[in-house]
């Protein structure tokens, strides 16, 4: 049995492990550390040393990354908090392994019911970031976060996520996801526009 | 602990007396325990694949001291539970957790194994492994990402390094701790819940005694 | 006089054995329906006259209350649609002939539907269960067979909305936990009696020596160092080769298919994921096909080709991993595989920027995919598949196609001839390494196969050493056909009609089958116009190529044993379900 197809093989390794101080000493130190090399580590043509060092450099994820979901709420001009949900049920009803639970609120002197949430709990050790409740709600109210560092010592005091926890402003929503964000928000002024312009075409 | 020995020039409140000279021991012991966990190569599903990931090279969780992933329990310090906890796997499950060697350590990784995750309504699924271990850390996702597995592991590492040398049990006499390990009847029995199939058996002679009675009394 | 007869015809077997096979004409279904006492000769005809030797799927139905039934999956080895055959049988006496003394491969196939479903198959060598263990309590499959945490009979759950108050549901039950008994069951009288079947199945035929040694019994896992999953194998040793061989699985059985019938059709599709977990995009493509196949929709072109990259993208990264992992358990320890896993690693990042996830990917909807790719995607792709993907194959090739104990490692052992492969129901690499040019994308091609030009690689051996080599080529056809793909991509839409949450599925049933990495993976859907389907079950590659194990591994050493599990190359999330 000779030898050449181990030597071939130890050729390659030698290859990549010349190739890593090749590479370091091509960014004359500013590899580690820095945006453009952790870039590099994730081109298609990179070469060298893959490892990004977590927790001082994070690798970014994509927008569409999907983790626990978060509502949505508008901030107005007087600080209050306007929740976009209105309790309709399709995120729980669509979620695979059932884990939202939703009441609705009722309005104490009518009786009657508000599109509001009252009460609204997501079970994390359920949850499987399917991502379904988010794309198929109507009000854009609940969509995939990108939070991963949610690890915890205890479960049964954390891992059930209540209206308060879930609760996010728009403008995060718009700093993770700026596309969808961009796109949903030109979506609505647009109808709106249209909205005035039919009323202002009623008035005259 | 000799009070002759620490001679500081701090006042010193008398409550804290017998545990200032152990500070320093205590952080140089947990230091060098989490900085070298050895993780049980333990995969049991999907979570597996990404605990691998992380062991792989563009997350390396060796560079936080677990470089070796010992397939020996008795080797091992740390079990990462990835993967749903089925009944059937649990005997084995229990079993390798006693067979590791104090100071253990059990991270529950993914929603399956802190909490039946979505099969959580399946027969043969157990709803979380800490019904059977004692888990130190939860890490929720399905799969958590590379970096969250890691971002759980530091927060091990940060438990491990509050803990004391006062009060670590495995120091202590008459330490024996086993789990029970279950049973696979006709359905999983845990045999810690003996006392729970008693009560049945109990409650239900209960009612045949009672329609008895009334048997009686009718005839 | 001779007849030439095309692959792609079904020959009318409610004409030639008219008293005997009637056609099913329920509406939406199809196949014919055959009396149990005919079932054997029925089969042996099928096979030896008719060409029909690829048994690919053995499917229990509990039709409740009226009748149970078995549903037989057949195709030609040279290529062509699906024969289904069915038998019925009354609820409570459920037997039916095994087909085992026919088609080896029907052994697995068969003790699952015993253990799910009850029905008994006369005539068995080895009738156990297989992946709930000895001693459970009732048949789980069985629709009036209700679970510990049992709550309505079809999702949503009404206490989820409007009810919505959050409770963990360990608390439905006084153990805290997922489990139920039967009436007046006292824990201390119970006795442990599983084991004993299996180990006293291993037979110690074949061997006379002189000198009289015993044999030991070990067990291979199921936890063990190589990395492949829960996976036990109990042999029966004579020194260090092995006399007998039996696999035991069921560690991981998370209840897809009881859970999938509770689950709606959309809801099913992230659970799809989670079976071969490490390739996502070709079990959500799957599934996809079988529910159009029901709706009778047809994706947009855009579409169309979107899955296409996908699943060769899929089929890439599969393979990486199982070479990586051939050579951990060759004891190669690591250094192929993170070559393997750099490469893998950005695959991942591709499907995290389209999907959103990097493995539970969840992309395929029925009538086309979720989301067009962002930009800067068919940039990514183009480059992979261009300049960086072939370079890396080359040069995983180089590393270890010539390495000498490679080669002395993996050359003959573990062979699976032609015949054996095809009589066991394998599928994928390991048939086309034994000499079986049968590739699902040629030989019934579905959605846009037949547009490129591609070739399938096939070997003759049959042993380790060519499925790895197949493995590796596939992976260069694989780079030709995003090649030719991403070029030809047209614009458009990707999803046909309105997205809705609330799929409209007529009654019917269907099959759907797409050439995976592993193997053979298709879906049988039953569907009765409700929004969920009534029987749901999968085809797993891994669980039917894992009959063939024992005939490999007979007569090898311990250490080849490992080697052989991993060029068979199976993901226990598909064994076990």
């Amino acid at each position: 049995m000779g030898i050449s197809g181990i030597i071939k093989g130890l050729g390659i390794t030698l290859k990549h492990f010349i190739e890593t101080y090749l590479v370091d000493i091509q960014y004359k130190g500013k590899r580690y550390g820095a945006e453009a090399g952790i870039l590099d580590r994730k081109s298609f043509d990179t070469k060298g040393i893959f490892t990004v060092q977590y927790p001082e450099e994070k690798i970014a994820v994509s927008e569409e990354f999907r983790y626990i979901p978060f509502l949505v709420y508008d901030e107005s001009e007087d600080g209050k908090r306007d929740i976009r949900c209105t309790s309709c049920g399709i995120c729980a009803k669509v979620c695979p392994p059932q884990c939202i639970w939703i009441t609705r609120s009722v309005n104490p002197e009518t009786g009657k019911p508000v599109p509001k949430p009252a009460k609204f709990f997501i079970d994390v050790d359920i949850c499987m970031n399917c991502g379904l409740c988010a794309e198929y709600c109507p009000f854009e109210a609940i969509r995939m976060d990108h939070d991963y560092e949610i690890a915890n010592i205890d479960r049964f005091a954390h891992h059930i996520y209540d209206l308060e926890k879930l609760l996010k402003p728009a403008s995060y929503y718009a700093k993770i996801r700026p596309t969808q964000f961009r796109e949903e928000d030109d979506a609505r002024k647009e109808k709106e526009a249209k909205k005035a312009a039919a009323k202002a075409v009623k008035e005259t | 602990m000799n009070p002759e020995k620490n001679k500081l020039n701090i006042n010193i409140p008398p409550e804290l007396e017998n545990q200032v000279a152990i500070t320093t021991l205590d952080k140089i012991y947990n230091w060098s325990r989490a900085s070298s966990l050895w993780p049980m190569m333990f995969g049991l599903a999907c979570c597996a694949i990404e605990m691998i990931i992380t062991a792989a090279s563009r997350v390396d969780f060796s560079r936080f001291g677990m470089e070796v992933m010992r397939p020996s329990p008795r080797q091992a310090d740390v079990m990462i539970v990835s993967g749903t906890v089925t009944k059937k796997m649990v005997p084995q499950i229990v079993r390798l957790f006693n067979q590791m060697g104090e100071p253990k350590y059990v991270l529950a990784m993914g929603a399956c194994a802190s909490g039946g995750g979505p099969f959580k309504e399946g027969y043969n699924v157990v709803s979380g492994i800490d019904k059977f271990l004692p888990v130190d850390v939860y890490i929720p996702g399905c799969p958590p990402t590379p970096q969250a597995l890691l971002h759980g592991l530091i927060i091990l590492q940060k438990k491990i390094e509050k803990e004391k040398l006062s009060d670590a049990e495995w120091y202590k006499k008459d330490f024996y701790e086993e789990i029970p390990v279950p049973i696979l009847g006709p359905d999983l029995i845990d045999p810690r819940k003996y006392h729970l199939f008693k009560k049945i058996l109990q409650s239900a002679d209960e009612v045949t005694v009672e329609e008895s009675d009334a048997k009686g009394e009718e005839a | 006089m001779e007849e030439h007869t095309l692959v792609s015809h079904v020959p009318e077997f409610d004409a030639l054995f008219p008293e005997k096979v009637k056609l099913d004409t329920r509406p939406g279904f199809s196949g014919f329906i055959v009396p149990s006492e005919f079932l054997l000769e029925f089969s042996k005809e099928i096979r030896d006259s008719w060409g029909y030797d690829i048994l690919s799927s053995i499917t229990g139905v509990d039709y409740f209350p009226e009748s149970m039934e078995v549903v037989y999956h057949l195709y030609r080895s040279l290529g062509g649609g699906a024969l289904v055959v069915k038998v019925q049988i009354p609820r409570d006496d459920a037997i039916v002939p095994s087909l085992f003394s026919i088609f080896a491969g029907a052994e697995f196939q068969e003790r699952e539907a015993w253990d799910l479903l009850g029905i008994k198959f006369e005539h068995h060598p080895d009738l156990r269960r297989i992946l709930m263990w000895e001693g459970y309590e009732g048949f789980p499959l069985r629709k009036d067979w209700k679970e510990a945490y049992y709550e309505e009979d079809a999702k949503p759950f009404a206490s989820r909305w409007p009810e919505g108050v959050a409770e963990h549901s360990e608390k439905k039950n006084i153990f805290g936990d997922n489990v139920k008994f039967p009436d007046n069951f006292d824990p201390e009288d119970w006795v442990a009696s599983g084991e004993e079947a299996l180990y006293l199945g291993l037979n110690k035929s074949g061997k006379s020596k002189d000198l009289d040694t015993e044999m030991l019994i070990i067990n291979l896992g199921p936890q063990h160092p190589s990395t492949h999953g829960v996976f036990r194998m109990a042999a029966l040793l004579d020194g260090e080769s092995i006399v007998d061989l039996k696999p035991a699985f069921g560690y991981l059985h998370r209840n897809h298919e009881k859970i999938g019938e509770r689950n709606t059709f959309l809801q099913n599709m992230p659970f799809t994921d989670r079976l071969d977990y490490i390739s996502s995009m070709s079990n959500n493509f799957s599934y996809a096909l079988a529910v159009e196949k029901l709706m009778g929709v047809k994706p947009p072109e855009r579409a169309e080709y979107i899955r296409v990259i996908m699943a060769e993208l899929t089929r890439i990264a599969s393979h990486f991993m199982s070479t990586g992992f051939l050579l951990n358990d060759l004891g190669a320890f690591f250094t192929p595989a993170l070559y393997a896993l750099k490469e893998r690693e950005l695959i991942l990042d591709v499907f995290e920027a389209v999907s959103g996830s990097r493995m539970m990917c969840n992309y395929f909807r029925f009538g086309g995919v979720v989301r067009d790719l962002p930009s800067g995607i068919p940039e990514a792709i183009r480059n992979l598949a261009f300049k960086r993907l072939p370079a890396k194959v080359d040069e995983l090739d180089h590393l270890l196609t010539d390495n000498e104990i490679v080669r002395s490692r993996c050359m003959g052992i573990g062979v699976l001839t032609g015949e054996e492969a095809i009589n066991l129901s394998a599928t994928g690499p390991i048939l086309r390494a034994s000499g079986v040019p049968y590739d699902i994308r040629r030989a019934d091609p579905y959605s846009i196969y037949d547009r490129f030009e591609f070739n399938i690689p096939v070997l003759y051996h049959g042993d380790i050493y060519d499925r790895y080599l197949i493995r590796i080529e596939e992976m260069r056809q694989s780079v030709r056909i995003i090649q030719q793909a991403i070029t030809q991509i047209p614009e458009g839409p990707i999803f046909e009609g309105r997205s809705q949450y609330q799929v409209k599925v007529p009654a019917g049933e269907a099959y759907g089958r797409v050439e995976a990495p592993k193997g053979e993976l298709g879906f049988y859907v039953v569907s009765n116009g409700q929004p969920n389907p009534w029987r749901y079950h999968v085809r797993a590659p891994s669980f039917i190529n894992l009959t063939s194990l024992r005939t490999m591994c007979l007569n090898q050493k311990v250490a080849d044993v490992v080697a052989i599990l991993g060029s068979i190359d199976i993901v226990l999330g598909e064994v076990d379900r």
